[in-house]
């Protein structure tokens, strides 16, 4: 499987454990990365806030760069899954406003074709079940995650509005967390934050609304008796367990709760080791993934 | 005909018991709502059942209720859509059918099973957004003459039925209570966007700055997701900031417009976003900008620094690169020029497709 990269600026910035161990996994799955190094930032929705021409023509950038490879292309981003797909949805729905869009791209000789060879842009989560698939991913599984009880994290950009995310023709993308953590051999915690969101939109505005958010949702899943939690997102990691001592302060009570990257996760499943991903680079200690880990080993 | 098995939170606050879930089966066809299944209930089972309606058909947004955790309306939920969610969300290890869940609606208190107190929630913060017209000066010898387009603009906000369904949604407002919220921005836009409104800018003052306000969304689509009329009170929100932080240049104490401005114009100067630089800039942005950093946003970037500290311990940080703003890597070759270009072109131009209006929604 050979496919177009799209890592997002977090991955590669505040969370690089997310990108290296993206890199890692990939290579043992078989999967070759093209990383798109000219494209830019899918502006997060807050370009979109400010001029949704600009982020229109910064994603369409982006899908044309990717065009260019004739590949496919992944993000390991809910955010920019997010951002783009809302971009791509307007650039979709109206031939003369693609073609405006177009015009500005037109300096760089580049241009995004509407459903140009069936091309895609999904992220790493999505195409693990739909493309790659859980059986194949499963029979890869060295280590498998046995005991480990992990509460999935979506975050909010792959889970809403639901037809712009194609969940017409994919209506299970609210569970693949869940199914992944299945195939990988760990326990799922069901708990209430699951589909929240992780409030990091609002940080620099309202530092109360957001790390209410953040607080409760670990606290929620440390009540159901969660290890860990695993989040497709890097935005939602910024909040959930590098702010998390803030958060920990914010709702009153004692947090320390391991928060994986999608990644690290399957990453772990395959044999690689906590140190390897990055994992030490957290803020919320993970050490009670690597005791978990190493019981079931013995 | 099908069988359904809806699982329905009971609470009658004058019995003193707390709230239980009791399960009813129900007999109908699967293209029928839940609401037919609640009134099925409660003319077979238990007249004593509460549950809010009228017109049955999506217009009146009485029988506002979460089924299956989905804040919606009951009358526009088929059975057979809430029974493939119930059973997906029970799981691969489920065998035959999960019960449908009835919930009364978020984010409100509970009057009786399934009513909840729309006035202390919803009506109260409608209220707080001046939901009516304020023209300017005397009115027209006869009517108002307004554009086609301008009205065009507002109908995704007019089209609201004070359902409550997306204040029940509403992430932001179940860690601030305090917050606005959905229903109330979305009206809010209705008349900020009405040309024969005269009140704009203090409408528009007021929404910025109130620490609830347009700034305390998080931009969890919860609402958008919802409205059972297309209304996405969310996007009415972002375009309440676009016109107040561009338009009306309105520089919030929420740090909301320096936050937009600053990640805007990383991106102009980088192509991928420097953090160190976005948090700075979002609270004091650089001596040269018109912008100077308020007490306010002196103290949040203070109150960063914690997290800072920690970030550079654990070596999450510890790149120089990473660590000063400022100094970040631009995108090879002539790509940052391209960009800038992409920049030049949109911030003049600022074109918004509607796709209501566009008919490509609902």
């Amino acid at each position: 499987m050979k496919l177009a990269y799209w890592p997002g600026c977090v991955s590669r910035g505040f969370t690089p454990e997310l990108h290296g161990s993206m890199a890692l996994v990939a290579a043992k799955m078989g999967i070759e990365l093209v990383t798109l190094d000219r494209a830019n930032c899918s502006g997060a929705g807050v370009i979109a806030e400010h001029n949704q021409e600009l982020a229109d023509c910064l994603n369409a950038r982006t899908f044309a760069l990717a065009q260019e490879t004739g590949l496919a292309m992944m993000n390991i981003c809910s955010t920019c899954q997010g951002a783009q797909s809302e971009s791509q949805q307007r650039l979709d729905a109206d031939d003369a406003y693609r073609a405006h869009i177009n015009d500005v791209l037109a300096e760089e000789g580049i241009s995004y074709e509407k459903g140009k060879h069936g091309w895609t842009n999904k992220n790493f989560l999505w195409l693990l079940v739909e493309d790659y698939g859980l059986d194949k991913l499963s029979a890869m599984v060295t280590r498998p995650l046995s005991g480990l009880r992990i509460g999935p994290f979506y975050g909010c950009y792959v889970l809403r509005p639901k037809k712009r995310l194609g969940y017409d023709d994919n209506p299970d993308r609210d569970v693949y967390l869940e199914r992944v953590i299945t195939a990988l051999g760990g326990e799922v915690v069901e708990y209430d934050g699951a589909r929240r969101c992780c409030g990091f939109p609002v940080i620099t505005m309202n530092k109360q609304t957001s790390l209410r958010q953040a607080g409760t949702h670990v606290g929620d899943a440390i009540d159901a008796g969660a290890d860990c939690l695993v989040t497709p997102c890097p935005l939602c990691h910024l909040n959930l367990d590098m702010q998390q001592p803030e958060a920990a302060k914010i709702v009153g009570r004692d947090l320390g709760l391991a928060v994986l990257h999608l990644p690290q996760l399957v990453g772990l499943a395959l044999g690689f080791e906590p140190k390897q991903l990055g994992m030490a680079k957290h803020i919320a200690g993970t050490s009670q993934v690597i005791e978990r880990l190493s019981g079931a080993a013995a | 005909m099908s069988d359904f098995t809806i699982k329905v939170r009971r609470y009658q606050p004058e019995s003193g018991d707390p709230a239980y879930y009791q399960a009813f089966d129900v007999e109908l066809d699967p293209t029928l709502s839940v609401l037919d299944g609640l009134l099925q209930a409660r003319d077979r089972d238990d007249g004593s059942l509460a549950v809010r309606c009228s017109c049955r058909a999506a217009i009146c947004g009485s029988c506002g209720v979460k089924v299956n955790g989905q804040s919606t309306l009951a009358c526009k939920t088929r059975l057979e859509d809430a029974q493939a969610i119930a059973n997906k969300m029970a799981g691969d290890s489920l065998e035959g059918n999960a019960p449908i869940v009835i919930e009364p609606m978020g984010n409100m208190s509970v009057i009786k099973d399934l009513i909840t107190d729309m006035e202390s929630t919803h009506w109260e913060k409608f209220r707080r957004v001046t939901p009516w017209l304020i023209p300017d000066g005397a009115p027209p010898e006869r009517e108002y003459i307004v554009s086609q387009e301008a009205m065009v603009d507002v109908t995704q906000a007019v089209a609201c039925i004070q359902c409550g369904a997306c204040v029940s949604a509403c992430l932001s407002l179940e860690a601030d209570p305090d917050f606005i919220g959905p229903a109330a921005l979305a009206k809010a836009y209705r008349f900020v966007g009405d040309p024969r409104d005269g009140r704009t800018t203090e409408r528009l003052f007021d929404l910025a700055n109130d620490p609830h306000g347009i700034y305390d969304c998080t931009h969890c689509f919860s609402c958008v997701e919802a409205c059972p009329k297309g209304v996405a009170p969310m996007d009415q929100i972002m375009r309440l900031r676009r016109i107040a932080g561009h338009d009306h240049e309105i520089d919030d104490l929420n740090n909301g417009r320096r936050h937009e401005l600053a990640f805007a114009k990383n991106i102009e100067r980088y192509g991928t976003l420097d953090e160190s630089l976005l948090l700075q800039e979002s609270y004091a942005p650089g001596v040269k900008a018109k912008l100077k950093p308020t007490p306010a946003a002196i103290k949040g970037l203070l109150s960063s620094l914690p997290t800072a500290v920690r970030g550079i311990r654990t070596g999450k940080m510890r790149s120089l690169k990473k660590l000063i703003p400022g100094i970040h890597p631009k995108l090879p070759g002539d790509s940052q020029k391209r960009v800038r270009a992409i920049y030049a072109h949109s911030e003049a131009h600022r074109e918004e497709l509607n796709l209501y209006v566009l008919g490509e929604d609902e």
